[in-house]
């Protein structure tokens, strides 16, 4: 397996949806090749790091309006 | 966080008009609708309106859900409904999503290159912090690349990677395939990768 190839393929590879061969093909490659390696731990940590944004929270106003409006519903 | 009932419970306290249950839902699902409504709309003001939309319409249709799927995926569907017609009427501009490959193909060795195929040169490492905490930097820099990441895209990678929901239940929500979401994913995360690796070397110069 190349490189340009192996890059395509992490996600699936990370997913578990490589056919056997495939997945093979990519851990033999990754045995050999520290670019390759390189990269897919750096497309870990950008896994990694996205999981770690900030909460978006509502206003507490709409939070507060959408309360009154369920109560108003159900008066 | 408080662990929700079964759907079943749930449907049938918010159909009674069981207020608390309500703010349970509310609060539990309003972050993660947040950061999907984000990604079809310009504004973080506009996310927070289509948010309110959609509760605003499951407050009117909760007596109307069947089932089908789980309640959460119902609330998101009409979220996606409302957040996509907003986008449109907002016609924020979308690059379209390319089909090249996702890493520059100049990276790699060409035909006449001792090894076609293989890396020029090895991804240059990043620094590692010393704790596993994102500098407010790179936390405002990630936000950006994936304000930048083709519509598509970018609610795949919010809803797996930022919110972190499963394969399955994005296909769900989004109506795609499991194929058609790992291409989406995989674009968006190779796409952000490449914007890191220029954040870190950007800053690498000047520290």
């Amino acid at each position: 397996m190349n490189c340009d190839e192996f890059v395509e393929l992490v996600t699936a590879f990370l997913e578990g949806a490589l056919s056997p061969d495939d997945e093979r093909r990519m851990t033999e490659h990754l045995a050999e090749c520290d670019g390759c390696t390189t990269y897919l731990g750096q497309f870990r940590s950008t896994v990694d790091a996205l999981r770690q944004l900030d909460e978006p929270r509502l206003a507490g106003a709409t939070r507060e309006s959408l309360l009154t409006a369920f109560r108003d519903k159900h008066v | 966080m408080v662990d929700l009932p079964v759907d079943g419970e749930l449907v049938a306290r918010l159909r009674a008009g069981d207020e608390a249950c309500f703010a349970l839902v509310l609060d539990a699902w309003s972050a993660g609708m947040l950061r999907v409504a984000r990604a079809f709309v310009s504004t973080p003001d506009s996310a927070a309106e289509v948010v309110q939309d959609a509760w605003l319409a499951v407050i009117e249709g909760v007596d109307r859900f069947e089932g089908r799927s789980s309640l959460k995926t119902w609330v998101y569907r009409i979220l996606v409904n409302i957040a996509k017609r907003r986008g449109l009427r907002e016609s924020r501009v979308v690059p379209e999503s390319s089909l090249g490959p996702t890493v520059d193909p100049a990276s790699f060795q060409g035909p006449g290159e001792p090894h076609p195929g293989h890396w020029r040169q090895s991804p240059a490492p990043w620094p590692t912090p010393e704790q596993h905490i994102l500098a407010t930097e790179t936390r405002a820099f990630l936000t950006e690349a994936i304000n930048r990441l083709p519509e598509r895209q970018r609610a795949v990678l919010v809803l797996r990677d930022v919110s972190g929901y499963e394969a399955e239940e994005v296909c769900s929500i989004l109506e795609i395939t499991a194929a058609n979401q790992r291409v989406l994913l995989h674009r968006a995360r190779a796409f952000v990768r490449g914007e890191l690796a220029r954040h870190y070397a950007d800053t690498e110069v000047t520290t």
